[in-house]
């Protein structure tokens, strides 16, 4: 990674040939879980504390599961169980993990900006895993690994990113990456639920039609509904929803190609994705959750490289 | 500029080493040969192909091996990792690690420990090209070499090959 590169806190922040370095490097990474022995020692000399103060299944367990097969040590904290809810800052519960000599801190938080304001405060490398409404760049990396698997190359490849983009930081992260590395991409979902600053600034096509967006694209990647981050009801049901927005088997198969199917997960079975399409040979979701401990170890191990004097 | 072994030299000693191999594993039921990221695989590829023109009836396992994520100089640079190729089980094997250059003899240090990621082999020996010997920083020394060259800390030795072909010159930089 580019020296300049000492967090990974979006991928706003990279450029191509960052991306590029990063998802070769998984790709070796992919290699090394395939053998007898999945564990390599370079992290060794590394302490990490995965900051959550927001839930996470995944996430959570992909990047321990990254971390200890990179041999680093492993402190886990939750905000549920901590003294955050004694009304400690972050600031301050960080500032004590690092007194700890702790050299990496992964964070996820419901505040968009929050791992860009510890990176401002504390020396330790930061990796973002998931801020608010921001940005999950981890996500966006996997799934650009998982699409190269499939197509070879994501420059010109056709993207449908579906369903609740202006709550999702997959969405933003998946945009950037994409656009950064060639691919198209076309935001689908209803009107309430994709901000036209922010798809007009990223130079995205935008169709409010989801059988248009199935037929344009090569890849869907569908997005959960966020409930827990809507303060109002932007769409009447979750029913009507998946009436006029759920990848059904009835929209694929009337599609004159057969395209591939991507979530981030959690999925919401029956509303965004019904089961038999996630459950179907076109869906490549649980590849995604297996490469993101591959690419999560690339993350780690780049940003431990460098001398961080 | 300097030249260590050149054109049918080169070739030569690539057939000689191939010999030698297979005459230490005559009675072996195979040979397993592993070279090591990135340099050391051009030498493997010439090496597998001088020992398949030898003896073709002979079965070898031939596998390519990273070791980047072994090394011990990891936070000093960044190092980019190659892919790593070893599609059987090393498991009671007699395996020749196969490299370019020995010169401190780090990068086999670290290749054993990426190869142990593959089973616990009966036997490891070392086939270098070019041995710079009395520069090793590890207790390191090869099975089968090339050629044994005397030289100064602040040199570079570099091998290069021509297409398809064994031939090709080794050179003080």
């Amino acid at each position: 990674m580019k020296s300049a590169v000492q967090h990974l806190l979006g991928i706003k922040d990279l450029h191509q040939e960052d991306i590029s370095l990063i998802l070769s490097t998984a790709k070796q990474f992919k290699e090394v879980l395939q053998r007898p022995v999945k564990k390599v020692p370079s992290l060794r000399d590394v302490t990490i504390v995965n900051l959550f103060y927001e839930n996470s299944t995944r996430t959570r367990m992909s990047f321990e599961l990254a971390q200890k097969r990179l041999s680093a040590d492993v402190i886990n904290f939750s905000a549920s169980t901590s003294s955050a809810k004694k009304g400690e800052t972050l600031l301050d519960t960080v500032r004590n993990i690092l007194s700890m000599k702790v050299d990496m801190v992964v964070m996820r938080h419901s505040a968009s900006g929050a791992p860009h304001f510890l990176a401002q405060h504390i020396p330790a490398a930061i990796v973002n895993a998931g801020d608010g409404i921001n940005e999950h760049p981890t996500q966006a990396l996997l799934d650009a690994f998982s699409m190269i698997e499939k197509f070879g190359d994501l420059k010109g490849l056709k993207v449908a990113i579906i369903g609740d983009i202006m709550h999702s930081r997959v969405a933003l992260s998946n945009m950037y990456l994409l656009k950064k590395m060639g691919a198209k991409v076309k935001v689908c979902g209803p009107p309430t639920l994709i901000p036209k600053h922010l798809v007009e600034a990223l130079q995205v096509e935008v169709t409010y039609n989801v059988e248009e967006a199935l037929q344009w694209c090569d890849v869907a990647n569908v997005l959960r509904i966020q409930l827990e981050r809507q303060n109002q009801p932007l769409f009447s049901s979750l029913r009507e929803y998946n009436l006029a927005y759920g990848i059904t088997r009835a929209r694929l198969e009337k599609l004159q190609q057969s395209i591939t199917i991507m979530h981030p997960g959690p999925i919401n079975r029956g509303v965004e994705l019904d089961s038999d399409v996630a459950d179907g040979p076109h869906s490549i979701i649980l590849d995604q959750v297996e490469n993101g401990v591959a690419v999560r170890m690339a993350v780690m191990f780049l940003l431990s490289n460098p001398n961080r004097s | 500029m300097r030249n260590i072994l050149s054109g049918k030299q080169l070739a030569l000693t690539v057939q000689r080493l191939a010999q030698h191999i297979l005459e230490d594993q005559l009675t072996s039921s195979e040979i397993v040969l592993i070279g090591i990221q990135p340099r050391g695989v051009l030498f493997s590829d010439r090496l597998y192909q001088a020992i398949q023109a030898i003896e073709p009836s002979k079965q070898v396992n031939y596998g390519k091996l990273d070791i980047t994520f072994y090394r011990d100089d990891i936070r000093k640079e960044l190092h980019v990792a190659n892919a790593t190729d070893v599609n059987f089980s090393i498991e009671n094997k007699q395996v020749v690690l196969v490299d370019d250059v020995l010169y401190t003899g780090r990068t086999i240090r670290s290749a054993f420990d990426a190869l142990l990621a593959f089973g616990r082999p009966a036997g490891v020996k070392l086939c270098v090209l070019i041995d710079r010997r009395f520069s090793r920083e590890f207790p390191i020394q090869p099975d089968y070499v090339g050629k044994s060259i005397d030289s100064l800390f602040s040199q570079k030795v570099k091998v290069f090959w021509e297409e398809n072909s064994l031939e090709g010159r080794v050179e003080f930089l």
